[in-house]
């Protein structure tokens, strides 16, 4: 029973690192960059999703499930804006640069957002100092009593996570797959020049990876809100770290890979928590545990778990 | 050609911006120049004023800067004028140590209220006592700063170094009696988060609920900088505790104790000083009612001195509330303050005044707002009273407080 319970909490931790790995490798599939500034657009939709209700739900206290969607919708947009105003005015400039450049950039960014927040969110009238983990509004329905299934507690909030992660992954598999702008995404991860020639705008496709990672970083800050009831301005950097881990785990460029590296990191967290004995077990070496098997992967399969797709640049 | 313009011009920026900026820490207040004949003595503060624990380091340098003003205000000093110079620590130990070595080069400063955290005070004495600069801190409860590493030896490691809150030795026994025999409460699991302050914390409990004969079913920790506690949650629910003994911060205890209600496990969560904050209530949610906390000194609100403090406090229009460790912090200044007065009369600049000012020290002895403020031979204040906070109706009421100046 405590393994169940355990690992549901792998996967609603998972979940997490999940959608926000997606952004990660959705990114490098197309222009072979690790966008570290990822964490801080995670960041950033969570806030975005604060300020939402902050602006139309605080006045009496609303908390009804209405808001959500509302909530993400806020969020979404801050996430994508920032995402594109990266591309645009960080990344673009460098796109044939060589590779260090846009790297440096990214952490450059990264902390350039973080400062962004920490300093300025609360001199906007209404909004409360960032200095601080400030409290996240919990809505009703996904928030509240756990649920108990025969014993088993999962959190409505985890639940959330799962099932927004399935609905995002479906919709995602569906984008890429059957519609001409996915196929044109995966034309342009393949081989870019040819794509140019074959009349795909490069630089829309690139933008649209930008907005996908970004989208789904925003509900991922939306369920890390609701989930741990409080939102940082340095929350991105340590999910950020796990979710990249679990990117190149699950294989670089896949996206699958992206989200079945995240569920197995999380899981094996939670297990490794519960159930290495002695001193090399408990939640101080769970980290370590995590990169273990990271490492071991890569030693026996350098591509990841599922593969890597990315483009051969001769 | 372009390129190369915009890379020139880009590389000549960045070389300007990082001049100009040089590798400080992020944020220095200093007061502005002294005026006139008299001469500027500066009050140093070192606390985390941005970060999670901002709540209370800010709290603290408020309160350092109403007993700056009010020494002003009342020309305690003749001819001398007191500034405050507060660094922010941002809760780290490197980046305090910066801040320390910041303020011992300024040859005004000739005293120092910090740090908030133990772990960072640490990092700060022997700076500190290398430059003959008075430090007293409102807040670190860690035993070692003044007694030394071995509790059964006890050797003060520091002359420089004073503190106006009581150390976790009595502050963990002093929680262990509270559950023990207040609550009666006979199986606590303990959870702390590895650092100096907490796992303290953890150890003097333990040794006391043992001592007393209650059983500990649980020891966990749990990693400060993460988040999700759901996989120690359920390690610590399997073993079926009546209360769980957190040390250390709220910015870790709140979510813990909301995750611990939610997963089902809805007993009282107990800490110590650094989760006595208005915050922790509101990260812990409404679940929080019935969590503890102890803190040193007797509640603000009943000391007739510390009603002094919190008036003058609230007509400086300070933005933030002064938190838990304002009356300790303002305490702390006064100190120095009552020193400088034997001290500062005598010297010819503030540097030279920072010897005298240590001997100094040792004879302080007057009331403040937590009560009589008087340290003994190893730095400690002489006041050892903590009280017993309970979480009721959203907010923290005094439930029980001892005077443990006999133990």
């Amino acid at each position: 029973m405590e393994f169940l319970q355990q690992l549901v909490n792998g996967l609603s931790l998972g979940a997490l690192y999940a959608l926000i790995a997606v952004g990660y490798t959705v990114v490098y599939g197309i222009i072979q960059l690790i966008n570290f500034a990822h964490g801080e657009v995670f960041m950033i939709g969570a806030f975005g999703a604060l300020s939402t209700w902050l602006i139309i739900g605080s006045a009496n206290d609303n908390l009804s499930l209405w808001l959500l969607p509302v909530m993400l919708l806020g969020g979404a947009i801050a996430s994508v804006g920032v995402a594109l105003l990266m591309e645009r005015y960080a990344y673009r400039p460098l796109r044939n640069a060589p590779r260090l450049a846009p790297l440096i950039t990214a952490i450059g960014v990264s902390i350039f957002l973080q400062e962004l927040v920490r300093l300025f969110y609360g001199e906007v009238p209404g909004f409360p100092d960032a200095k601080r983990a400030i409290p996240f509004p919990q809505i009703d329905y996904v928030t509240g009593p756990a649920i108990n299934v025969g014993g088993l507690v999962i959190q409505r909030a985890a639940l959330f996570t799962l099932i927004a992660l399935v609905i995002c992954s479906i919709i995602l598999f569906i984008f890429i797959n059957r519609s001409r702008l996915g196929r044109a995404m995966q034309a342009t991860s393949q081989d870019p020049d040819t794509s140019r020639l074959m009349g795909i705008n490069v630089d829309r496709i690139i933008m649209l990876a930008f907005a996908i990672g970004a989208a789904l970083a925003a509900v991922a800050g939306l369920a890390w809100g609701l989930r741990y009831t409080n939102i940082d301005f340095r929350m991105g950097f340590v999910a950020g770290l796990k979710a990249f881990t679990a990117a190149v785990l699950g294989g670089i460029g896949n996206i699958a890979g992206a989200v079945v590296g995240g569920l197995v990191i999380g899981v094996v967290e939670a297990m490794a928590t519960a159930y290495i004995p002695g001193r090399f077990g408990g939640s101080a070496w769970k980290d370590v545990w995590a990169f273990v098997i990271l490492i071991l992967v890569l030693v026996f399969r350098p591509q990841g778990l599922l593969g890597s797709r990315v483009v051969d640049r001769a | 050609m372009r390129k190369h313009k915009l890379a020139i011009a880009g590389v000549t920026l960045l070389a300007a911006a990082l001049a100009v900026s040089g590798c400080g820490t992020r944020s220095a207040e200093t007061g502005g120049g002294g005026g006139g004949e008299a001469k500027t003595a500066k009050i140093g503060v070192i606390a985390p004023l941005s970060g999670p624990l901002s709540a209370l380091g800010l709290g603290i340098r408020n309160s350092v800067d109403l007993a700056v003003k009010q020494a002003n205000d009342t020309n305690a000093i003749p001819g001398w004028k007191l500034e405050l110079a507060a660094e922010d620590d941002e809760g780290k130990p490197d980046v305090g140590k910066n801040a320390g070595t910041k303020l011992v080069g300024d040859d005004a400063v000739v005293g120092m209220v910090g740090a908030l955290n133990s772990s960072v005070s640490l990092s700060i004495q022997p700076v500190m006592a290398a430059a003959n600069v008075t430090q007293v801190s409102p807040a670190n409860t860690g035993p070692a700063l003044t007694q030394g590493p071995d509790p059964a030896n006890k050797k003060r490691p520091y002359a420089t170094f004073f503190r106006t809150c009581t150390t976790d030795i009595l502050q963990g026994s002093f929680a262990a009696q509270y559950l023990y025999t207040t609550a009666g409460i006979k199986k606590v699991a303990t959870i702390h988060d590895k650092k100096i302050y907490g796992q303290g914390l953890v150890t003097y409990f333990t040794e006391e609920y043992k001592r007393l004969g209650g059983e500990i079913v649980a020891a966990e920790t749990i990693n400060p900088d993460e988040t999700d506690y759901s996989a120690v949650i359920t390690k610590v629910k399997g073993a079926n505790p009546d209360a769980i003994y957190y040390g250390g911060e709220y910015p870790q205890a709140g979510p813990l104790s909301q995750q611990a209600k939610a997963a089902g496990l809805n007993v009282p969560l107990m800490g110590g000083d650094g989760i006595f904050d208005p915050a922790f209530i509101e990260l812990a949610g409404k679940t929080s009612n019935g969590d503890l906390a102890t803190s040193v000194g007797a509640p603000t609100e009943t000391l007739a001195s510390a009603k002094a403090f919190v008036d003058a406090y609230e007509a400086a229009g300070f933005k933030e509330p002064y938190a838990a460790y304002g009356a300790q912090s303002y305490d702390a200044a006064n100190a120095i303050i009552n020193a400088l007065k034997t001290s500062l009369p005598n010297a010819a600049d503030a540097k030279s005044a920072r010897q005298p000012t240590v001997e100094a020290m040792s004879k302080v002895s007057f009331d403040g707002a937590t009560g009589p403020v008087a340290f003994d031979e190893f730095g400690d204040t002489t006041t050892k009273i903590l009280t017993a906070y309970k979480v009721a109706d959203g907010k923290w009421k005094a439930d029980k407080t001892a005077d443990l100046s006999s133990s």
